[in-house]
């Protein structure tokens, strides 16, 4: 199984997490991104993800295995949704399992700053005023490959 | 050479369309953009965009071939 997974549909984070089971792990962090109701100061009524599926999920899991090899985990999985969706829905799940504590606080926060950075996902905003854009951050790395 | 392109986000806002088929003879991914940003207004520079041809990412100076699937990546904001 994937352990990266775009789901079109609300996230199922009992079975996303049962991928995070291992007899040697004494800790699991988890990571919920809400949808807010604002956003830069501007009132949000709900939003629209999209994806390029085949490369997002090529590097979604790709910084799953950075983190397991880099923080020495014993499993990781994560889920991103697409799709529309409304306040307070869940846009993305972020799962660790470690040996101890630090590894798994540490890893959690790496894997989806990292996710933001990386994974081929965009985020449609939609304003009580009407207005809708695409958020298309300055601040996203440009050169990386 | 003809190339399919899929676009994304705002890119796809400008072009009207999420995926199109274009013929022409571009060598490489940043003579195409410079060509279908004239036709269709993009307003992103070149240079805040990643690219990615036939499923991985790419250099702009990669050599492209007759039948490509090419799409241009403006800056991410999943999460």
């Amino acid at each position: 199984m994937s352990r990266f997974l775009l789901a079109s549909d609300p996230i199922d984070v009992a079975g996303a997490k049962r991928g995070l089971d291992h007899g040697a792990a004494g800790a699991c962090a988890t990571f919920e991104g809400w949808v807010r109701n604002h956003n830069d100061g501007r009132a949000v009524q709900r939003l629209d993800y999209q994806a390029y599926a085949p490369l997002a999920a090529a590097q979604g899991e790709a910084i799953l295995a950075e983190a397991i090899a880099q923080f020495g985990l014993r499993a990781a999985r994560a889920v991103h949704r697409t799709g529309s969706l409304q306040i307070g829905d869940m846009a993305v799940w972020v799962g660790v399992s470690a040996d101890h504590r630090d590894a798994a606080f540490a890893a959690c926060r790496w894997i989806i700053d990292e996710i933001k950075q990386r994974v081929p996902i965009w985020k449609n905003e939609h304003y009580a005023d009407g207005e809708s854009g695409w958020l298309h951050p300055d601040n996203s790395p440009v050169d990386r490959t | 050479m003809t190339y399919r392109l899929l676009y994304f986000a705002s890119l796809a806002d400008q072009a009207g369309c999420s995926e199109e088929t274009v013929a022409g003879d571009a060598s490489d991914p940043a003579v195409l953009y410079a060509e279908l940003g004239a036709r269709h207004g993009f307003t992103l520079t070149r240079e805040r965009l990643r690219v990615a041809v036939n499923g991985t990412l790419v250099g702009w100076d990669h050599r492209l071939r007759s039948g490509d699937e090419i799409v241009f990546l403006p800056p991410v904001s999943g999460g």
